[in-house]
């Protein structure tokens, strides 16, 4: 099921790394002056950007508004030129919809939304370069934006995805491991409490080898996580700076 | 040149977890299926029809079956297989989908529960089970139709719907615990109170309906419709004097055939029925608005 060149002789995988490593993380928060929340990921080459704004009045459909807490708005949309083949519509098309109902799914646990009744709050997620696990990409963005816009949360929302070559698990698979054909595994962790806020499966699995796939999931979502800590608090830092001053 | 095949899908009864249902016709639809026979030489491609050549069935490597498990209380509940009730009310629902050799199609959480990652393995284990049954449930509905094909026996859609049967509603008859019911009865009767005024000359409509006592005050107000306070007026009828419509309705009718080619006749007489109308021919009473009374009859 899974290409051979997926895993190298040595253990090497395609691009050099170990199968439980993760790619390169750089993140910035408060990219934008404008929004209330915003951030920018990029993991190995893939490049997203969130942004966020809210808690606010609803927009549009009073109607809509629920009494006892926030209404989480997701858009999930696809840059033209983020793919090899230019894409035809950013959002609005079937993907990018069921992938903004996993975001607000994924979201809405993770945000103490009981503190803003009858409120909107829209986390908007743009990838400007897809080269494997854009879902987790935008989820890892949202997290950022999120906490830039200073909404509360239970806790960090890292996400990864997770592979099968022969039997080691791959951890945050780049988009030539993804179109190998074998297992795909998109997961969300809440590393404190080691819940699974989004759980996605494609492609066949042996049941026995799960353990091991959600396993390699949850150290690298735990990886990220130590890497999102420190891009936050080095964001408060400056941030302090700037206001001490 | 390929072969396109579509599956359509109809959902005829909603009663929960969909999912499952619909990935069980859709597997066992496609099992079913046979296409027609294909010979290839070269370039040369023919198609044979089903008279010439029995069509084939599709290859299916293997049988995908979804388990739905609906999650409540943050996860302390499991249940699996939600009916719709369940469905209304659950936190999230965790898919995961899994065919006989224990390998897992997909998996997919939804609802925004937090789940934990035992949690996760053991549905997969039940899942597992689960599969199992519905696997050997399929073979053998597979193998019974092909069965009964061969032999020429009855099959399909219409064989399986049961006849002469209402399946759907069913109430179980339930055991009624009848050791002191003549005690409850007095009992009843003793806290009752009294039947209220009656009256005991019934009203002939027309031949076969008749109306005694009076109805209580329409609560609808007023009506354009005439028909609506002629229902009214049947139902208005307190329950107490039950025992003495019985009564009424027996005299009713042997009065009723004496009375039959009786002409419209408005007064009343003790313990004789009233007949408003002609019983010769079927004739439809309309009561004109302005005519009835603001108290009903």
């Amino acid at each position: 099921m899974a290409a051979p060149e997926l895993l190298s002789d040595e253990g090497y995988r395609a691009d050099g790394r170990r199968p439980a490593e993760i790619r390169k993380v750089r993140a910035r928060m408060g990219v934008f002056e404008q929004a209330d929340g915003s951030a920018y990921i990029e993991q190995g080459n893939t490049k997203a950007l969130a942004v966020v704004y809210g808690p606010h009045e609803m927009r549009g459909s009073r109607g809509k508004a629920l009494p006892e807490r926030a209404l989480v708005n997701c858009q999930f949309s696809m840059a033209t030129f983020s793919t090899g083949e230019r894409r035809r519509r950013p959002h609005g098309d079937r993907q990018a919809g069921e992938l903004a109902l996993l975001l607000r799914d994924t979201f809405e646990a993770a945000i103490l939304t009981h503190l803003f009744p009858r409120s909107q709050i829209d986390i908007y997620v743009q990838i400007l370069q897809a080269d494997g696990g854009t879902f987790c990409a935008g989820v890892n963005a949202a997290t950022l934006a999120l906490m830039d816009a200073g909404i509360p949360m239970r806790d960090y929302v890292c996400a990864s995805t997770a592979g099968l070559a022969e039997d080691a698990a791959l951890a945050d698979l780049s988009v030539p491991e993804e179109a190998a054909g074998g297992p795909v595994l998109a997961l969300a962790l809440l590393p404190a409490g080691g819940q699974l806020a989004q759980l996605q499966l494609s492609a066949r699995l042996h049941q026995e080898r799960l353990p091991r796939v959600l396993g390699a999931a949850g150290a690298a979502c735990r990886a990220l996580h130590a890497v999102l800590d420190r891009v936050v608090r080095q964001r408060l830092r400056e941030v302090a700076a700037l206001l001490g001053d | 040149q390929v072969w396109q095949i579509r599956l359509d899908l109809h959902l005829l009864n909603h009663d929960g977890n969909i999912i499952d249902a619909a990935g069980i016709a859709g597997i066992v639809a496609l099992c079913h299926f046979r296409r027609p026979d294909v010979s290839v030489q070269g370039e040369e491609v023919t198609v044979y029809t089903p008279e010439e050549r029995d069509p084939v069935p599709l290859s299916i490597h293997h049988m995908p079956i979804c388990v739905s498990f609906a999650f409540f209380h943050q996860g302390t509940y499991l249940l699996v297989d939600p009916s719709e009730r369940e469905e209304r009310v659950m936190d999230g629902l965790l898919v995961i989908a899994m065919n006989k050799h224990g390998e897992i199609c997909t998996i997919q959480s939804s609802g925004g529960i937090m789940l934990v990652t035992d949690q996760v393995l053991r549905c997969s284990k039940i899942t597992a089970v689960k599969v199992a049954e519905i696997t050997e449930l399929i073979q053998k509905a597979l193998e019974n139709d092909q069965k009964v094909r061969k032999e020429g026996g009855k099959f399909g859609f219409a064989e399986s719907i049961p006849n002469q049967k209402i399946t759907a509603f069913k109430m179980e008859s339930t055991a009624v615990d009848t050791n002191k019911v003549e005690e409850q009865a007095e009992e009843i009767i003793a806290k009752a109170e009294p039947p209220s005024e009656v009256f005991s000359t019934p009203i002939l409509h027309a031949p076969g309906t008749a109306q005694i006592g009076e109805g209580i005050e329409n609560s609808w107000g007023d009506l354009e419709e005439s028909e609506g306070e002629d229902t009214a007026e049947e139902e208005g009828e307190s329950e107490a004097t039950a025992f003495e419509c019985q009564k009424m309705e027996a005299e009713d009718t042997s009065t009723m055939r004496e009375t039959e080619d009786a002409s419209a006749v408005k007064e009343s007489e003790k313990d004789e029925p009233i007949v408003l109308s002609d019983s010769e021919e079927e004739e439809v009473v309309i009561l004109e608005p302005q005519e009835v009374p603001k108290k009903t009859r």
